[in-house]
Formats: structure tokens, sequence, C-alpha cells
């Protein structure tokens, strides 16, 4: 798999040598469980909490104010339905956004059908939310507003702090999905003012299955999975020793990074876009060109579906997504494009191409040579072209 | 989720894409709501179908079952054509995943669709073709979905 060119990394991302090889010894020397008191166990204890001061600092955190779990999909659901468990006397009214990645959607699907209310905030044609749409939403027994600071399929970046101000100001919690966002923009918990935040490891270049909760001290967490005093008593469970040692790598790494990385991202993503929509008839870049992550292109092809541009992508080597009912597994395609406002038909021409550090602008050149071609083909074959 | 070679070659290699000029049927089943649209021209004479062709708007599954789908009527009569089954182009495609079921089904119909506007416009009856289970939606295909 060397000729590759992967351009998926906002699905998962390759792990990177410095934190796969910082993981092996947990798996063979230094295999003990970090609650046993021996030597052996020690040093696994000293990893995870080594690894909890790496992500912390990637985040601008307290160690103290982080929790591992299973990734991200656990933390969005940990930090929605701790409302019920830790701010039973709050109301129960929960805003979040129409385009939230489906961890929070249906976390608060679930809470509606446990007496909470939501609202469901439209996200406007840029895919950037209006902080004023927050605010106006806002009631007395609004409990958690929840909205991810950058969105997975199309990549706009949300106006997290201004919310974060209306939140505090109207004594409502804020928990933004930042799973999206860790590696691409600069993050600190302290300047954005969430409550809550959630990360995950997969997309940094670190191991799947493991992300974390970021909760600002003074707020509460009840447990998440009741058990053993693994951290902190509030989620019980043998840690993933490995996985959060390859998690504080990958978060440092990112973080050291970011200045460098994000710039060259960004060059990359707009010599594709610029490419693209020129030789490209009747396609747009999907969202706010600008307010969205470096690395992130979404674009719409008329008259042609998404999944034939996958695959006839893939006889080249180029992997990538696409927001089309068939990549779903449903009848309708991405409730992100959908919450743009895109018509349906449109939304299933989706191609979603997400750039990260191993891209190069041979990879980039590669797709604008025969991604015309591949949309002219399939255009060739439509009915409606 | 994996498709067979047969459907990879159908879908890289398609058969019969195009349109027929004076086309004897033609018939356009699915919308862009749900991601695929088919349209199958017949070219039928002397009660034998002696070419088709077909324009897919949808996924590999949409392309391949279509493309075979016009490979396994053309040189049959009309009366055989009507046989044509969603299972047939499947076995024919040696399988398909469970969710892209469907787009066979779409295959049989667009031939059914071809073959009812064959039989319309010519005042002929083929023997056991009922008409398209939608034919008041196939006047006006939902191409609303993409205009905007």
């Amino acid at each position: 798999m060397e000729n590759i060119i992967y351009l998926d990394n906002a699905a998962t991302t390759r792990v990177r040598a410095e934190a796969a090889e910082a993981m092996r010894p947990y798996f063979e020397a230094e295999f003990g469980n970090p609650s046993s008191i021996y030597e052996l166990a020690r040093n696994a204890k000293r990893a995870v909490e080594t690894a909890r001061g790496e992500v912390a600092a990637a985040l601008g955190a307290q160690p103290t104010e982080i929790y591992f779990t299973g990734g991200g999909s656990e933390s969005d659901n940990w930090a929605i339905k701790n409302i019920a468990e830790s701010y039973p006397e709050r109301g129960k009214h929960i805003i979040t956004t129409e385009f939230e990645h489906h961890a929070v959607l249906h976390a608060c699907q679930y809470m509606e059908t446990r007496g909470y209310e939501a609202t469901y905030l439209p996200v406007g044609t840029n895919g950037v939310v209006d902080p004023a749409a927050v605010e106006a939403a806002i009631r007395p027994d609004t409990a958690l507003i929840t909205i991810m600071l950058a969105n997975n399929e199309i990549g706009t970046v949300q106006p997290i702090a201004e919310i974060a101000e209306i939140a505090k100001r109207r004594g409502v919690l804020l928990h933004t999905d930042a799973v999206q966002a860790l590696g691409h923009v600069p993050i600190n918990v302290k300047r954005l003012g969430a409550d809550f935040l959630t990360v995950a490891a997969h997309k940094i270049y670190g191991p799947k299955g493991v992300g974390a909760l970021y909760a600002r001290k003074g707020t509460k967490l009840k447990p998440f999975i009741h058990g053993g005093a693994q951290e902190r008593g509030r989620r019980a469970g043998t840690e993933n020793v490995p996985g959060i040692v390859g998690f504080g790598v990958a978060a440092r790494l990112v973080a050291e990074e970011l200045e460098r990385e994000a710039p060259r991202e960004f060059a990359l993503r707009e010599r594709l876009v610029d490419a693209v929509l020129s030789a490209v008839p009747d396609s747009r870049l999907n969202g706010d060109r600008f307010k969205r992550l470096p690395g992130n292109a979404n674009f719409a092809f008329k008259y042609i579906e998404g999944e034939s541009i996958l695959l006839l992508l893939e006889r080249h080597g180029i992997f990538a997504s696409s927001g089309s009912a068939c990549t779903s597994g449903s009848l309708d395609p991405s409730h992100v494009l959908l919450a743009i406002g895109m018509p349906h038909g449109e939304a299933h021409g989706s191609l979603r191409v997400t750039i990260g550090r191993y891209n190069t602008e041979a990879d980039i050149d590669k797709l604008v040579e025969v991604l015309p071609g591949i949309v002219r083909r399939l255009r060739d074959m439509s009915p409606l072209h | 989720m994996e498709y067979t070679a047969e459907v990879l070659d159908h879908f890289m290699h398609p058969r019969n894409v195009g349109d027929i000029e004076d086309a004897s049927g033609s018939g356009t089943v699915g919308n862009a709501r749900c991601g695929d649209i088919m349209k199958v021209d017949l070219k039928i004479e002397d009660g034998v179908i002696t070419d088709a062709k077909f324009k897919t708007f949808g996924c590999g599954a949409a392309i391949a079952t279509s493309s075979m789908a016009t490979t396994l009527i053309i040189g049959k009569p009309v009366g055989e054509a009507i046989k044509l089954t969603n299972k047939t182009v499947m076995d024919a495609l040696k399988g398909l995943p469970p969710v892209k079921v469907h787009c066979s089904c779409l295959a049989e119909e667009a031939v059914r669709s071809a073959l009812w506007d064959y039989v319309k416009k010519n005042g002929v009856e083929i023997e056991g073709l009922a008409p398209p289970k939608d034919e008041a939606e196939l006047e006006h295909i939902g191409l609303e979905g993409l205009e905007g």
C-alpha cells in the first residue's frame, strides 16, 4: 500500500512512527496494569499520567481536567448524558445544530426520549452557526449547548469562543466536539471557554479507540462507566495503556507542528480548490471557503453521484470520501450537506478531500490530473447531463 | 462493502451507454432525491429487442446493473425481455451488497418502463406486462432535487 494517495484524513489517519514506537513497549515489556502496585505497574501508571499531561498541554488544560475514553463518540455521549446525571436541577433543554456528528445528534435524540427537549439550529449555506441564533434559542430551562468546533464533512469552523461568552453570561454549559479541529487549528480551552470538549487520537496520527473528554475544573462529571477507580473513579476499566501513550505522543507532536503544518495544508487545499473549480464545469465548494479547516475541501459536482467518483478515484490509488447516500448506507445523502441547504441531487454528487501531514503537492496534482476526466466520464453516462 | 469482479467490470467498462435516436420505447425510473436515475432506450424490430442503451445517474451498482440489464435483453423477443427480474440481473453480476439490491430493482423497472412505453406508442400488447408501478410519478421524475 505504498503507492496510495490517502486524502481521507478526516475519516482517520495513519499512526505516526513516533506514536507507534512509543506504544510498542506497553504491549510487551511494560504490560503491567496501572492499578497494580509493583514496579511494572508503576511504569504503566506513569506512562498514562505522562500522556494525560501531553494531551492537557496540547489543549491548554490541566491534567486533572482530562479523562481518557474509548474515543470521540464516547466523549460526546458522556458530555451530553452527564447533563442529566450531574445537573438534574437544571432545565431540560439542549441546544445543538443540525449538522453535528451523529455521536452528538443521536445522543441529543436519545435525551429527547428521556424527558429533554432539543433545539437543532440551522447552520446557513456557508456552514457556520450564527452566535446570535444560539443566544436567541436559549430558554430559561436550557442546560447545555453542544456545538462542534469544526465540522467533519465541510470543515467549517464554528465561533465557539463567541458562543462560550454567551453561554457563560446566560449560565448555560457548553460542550464542543473538537475531534476534527485538533491538530488543524489552535485549541486552547481557556481561550475557547468551553466547559466540556471532545478529542480523539486517531484523527491526529494516533491510534483508534482512544479519546478524551476535557471537563473544566469546577464542572460536575458523574461516572460514565461504573467499576474500578480508573480515571478518578469516573471511567472504570483497565486503561488502554498503549493507546493512551500513543495519544499523548500524537497530541504533543500535532500541537508542536501546528504552526508549520496548518499553512502547508492550507496551501495544498487552495491549490486543489482553484484547480478543480477552474477545470470542472458545474462544480463548487461546499461550505465557507475560508472559515474552514485548512486541509478540508468538499466539492459538489452536478449530474453525477459520489460513490462512482470514489470508485474511479480508487483505480488511480486515490482515497477520498463522499456524502452520497450510497456511501452512508441509507437513501438520504449526508445530513450535513442537506443542513447547508444543498438539494438532494447535488448532495449525492459530493466529494470530500481531507489533507493531512503525509500529503504532498504531488498528491494534489495527481488528483487534479485525474478528477476532471472522471467527472466527464460519469457525466457522459448521466441522463441528467 | 465489497463489489464482485463482475460488478466492477460492468462499472468500469459499462456496455451500451448512450441514447437511441427514435427509440421504439424509452423508460426513465428513480429520482435524484435518492440518488439513482436510470434511463433505458430500446430499439425493437419485429418484436425483438435489437438494441438497448442506458444512461444512469447513480452509484457503482446502479451503473453496473443498468449495463448488465441491457446486455441481458438485447436479442430477446419482448415477451422474454419482460421476464427480466432484479434477481436475473443480480445473479448475472454474481451478487450485490444488501444495501445495493434496490439498484437491481431499478434496472428491472427501467426495462419494464421502456417496454411499457413501446406498448403505448405502438398500440401492441405484451402478455404479462403490467404498467410501471408508479407511472404517475414517472411523468415528472424528481429532477427538482437538482435545481438551485
